[in-house]
């Protein structure tokens, strides 16, 4: 768990590129987060939000650039190269055994959930506690059982994730998420699979879990609402490029930018 | 035809009969360890393991089954100074590579209609590649592969009648060599009993198939019989809509 007194950036962008073949997707984006900290990163489809949250759950890799130690390019969780790695003393991109020890400390909570169709819920959250953080049988069931219990499923534990509702899986794919103590969670649009009835329940876990832990999250959603409510800050991003940020009060109430206030207008309108 | 020669002569089909069960069910077994390693080797993103794999599969699926069997039956003992006690050991391994080489594009393809975002999870909880494939890949796949698996262990089945052609006295043979005794007319209700015996044998393995693959269905939360495990999202929903108005 980060110290909350901790001046150092949990997380730093510094100039990071991502492009898709000819599609560049995030152009020297930097940006710090700093440990505790709650940030949404709001913007139209397209513009890099999710992109950013796969890149630290290096689901995607960054686009390398040369001479990183000048030109940047390089992702830094906890004050370490996390899409590079410290090679005499010059940085060379990850490979996947650093990416395997980089990526304990982030958890990530997907937008279809994901579970393991093929396990029970208290397997999809116990499974990876036993085989990759090597936590005895008993003592990850116990974390899943109070995890579980967080989320309000813990009369679920024997079912299949295809016997759950929607938002009954998403809630058991934070506990599996939450087992994994990350100090980093990241949450992508995880409401917009749902039914409108079942965001509120999800939405309520996740509110439990802001105020009661101090993990840092980087949200991507569109549940303004929820966004005000639970965050430090808001980034608005658009073509890659943070538009406005600032305090929720102060985007949402008075956003400067005439993107921010047409993409605002544009979501409370749908 | 006569229907009681045939009748007489089925104590002396139990060997053979015997023999075709043993050349389809070892051949069958051996086949799904090749099915399995040329599966995963050609579902590797790694060229060097890929391209090995995928040689040896278009070989044996692109050259002719009869030709493999003289092959390992006749010719491997004279170049390669390997003698096969047994012309039945020949077969089980000709037949095996051939049907093993055709499964395994059935257990790629199923490996590949895994569906992305499981991949992603895994990488999420930070599992290694071989985790991924044993705790989450292969079982959701394995279900997927049953009834294809299934529709090759039956021709298989079928295709043990080839090893009667290096030798091997099974179903098929035998029937040829009583029925022959007594010229072609004869041979008729012998084979029409063999035809019988095959179909039997398929209908066995299509219904230990079907059983398997309910068995694999339910490991992955789907169970035909239980009708309120995919019913339940809607009812839970509304039951939890209306708890909370």
């Amino acid at each position: 768990m980060p110290s909350p007194t901790s001046n150092e950036p949990i997380i730093r962008f510094d100039r990071v590129n991502k492009s898709f073949g000819d599609l560049n997707v995030l152009n020297g984006l930097s940006f710090d987060i700093a440990p505790a900290e709650r940030v949404t990163l709001i913007g139209p489809s397209g513009s890099g939000k999710t992109t950013i949250l796969r890149l630290l759950m290096t689901l995607e890799h960054i686009t390398p650039v040369k001479h990183p130690e000048e030109n940047g390019g390089v992702m830094w969780v906890e004050g370490e190269p996390f899409s590079h790695m410290d090679k005499g003393g010059k940085l060379v991109v990850a490979n996947e055994r650093h990416l395997r020890q980089a990526r304990q400390k982030i958890g990530m909570v997907f937008q279809q959930f994901n579970l393991f169709p093929n396990m029970t819920v208290m397997r999809n959250v116990t499974e990876a506690q036993v085989h990759t953080l090597k936590r005895s049988k008993d003592e990850a069931a116990a974390k899943a059982k109070e995890l579980l219990d967080l989320v309000g499923l813990s009369d679920k534990v024997d079912n299949y994730p295809s016997q759950l509702s929607g938002g009954q899986q998403q809630r058991v794919a934070i506990a599996r998420a939450l087992a994994m103590d990350p100090d980093i969670l990241l949450l992508d649009e995880v409401t917009s699979a749902l039914d409108p009835e079942l965001v509120a329940d999800v939405l309520g876990v996740l509110r439990d879990v802001a105020s009661s832990t101090n993990i840092t999250m980087l949200i991507v959603t569109h549940e303004m609402g929820f966004a005000r409510d639970v965050s430090d800050r808001i980034m608005m991003f658009d073509k890659g490029v943070i538009v406005e940020e600032g305090a929720p009060e102060a985007m949402f109430g008075d956003p400067r930018e005439e993107r921010t206030q047409d993409f605002l207008r544009a979501v409370r309108s749908e | 035809m006569d229907f009681q020669a045939v009748i007489d002569s089925l104590p002396r089909y139990a060997e053979p009969l015997l023999v075709t069960i043993q050349v389809t069910v070892a051949s069958a077994a051996l086949a799904l360890l090749v099915a399995f390693a040329l599966g995963l080797m050609t579902s590797s993103k790694h060229l060097v393991v890929r391209t090995p794999a995928r040689v040896v599969v278009e070989f044996f699926r692109g050259s002719s089954v009869v030709v493999q069997l003289f092959w390992f039956a006749i010719a491997m003992p004279v170049i390669l100074g390997i003698q096969f006690d047994y012309a039945i050991a020949a077969a089980i391994i000709a037949l095996a590579l051939n049907y093993g080489s055709y499964s395994s594009e059935v257990v790629r393809s199923a490996i590949a209609s895994v569906p992305k975002g499981q991949l992603e999870a895994c990488t999420a909880l930070n599992f290694t590649p071989i985790q991924r494939m044993r705790l989450v890949i292969l079982p959701q796949a394995w279900p997927e592969m049953i009834p294809s698996l299934c529709s090759f262990a039956i021709m298989l089945l079928k295709a043990s009648a080839l090893v009667s052609l290096i030798s091997v006295t099974d179903i098929t043979r035998m029937a040829t060599l009583i029925g022959g005794q007594g010229g072609g007319v004869n041979q008729l209700p012998h084979l029409a009993l063999i035809l019988v015996i095959y179909f039997v044998l398929a209908w066995l393995i299509w219904n230990g198939m079907r059983a398997l693959e309910r068995k694999a269905k339910r490991g992955v939360g789907i169970d035909a019989k239980l009708p309120k495990n995919r019913a339940i999202d809607a009812p839970a929903a509304a039951a939890g809509g209306g708890g909370a108005a």
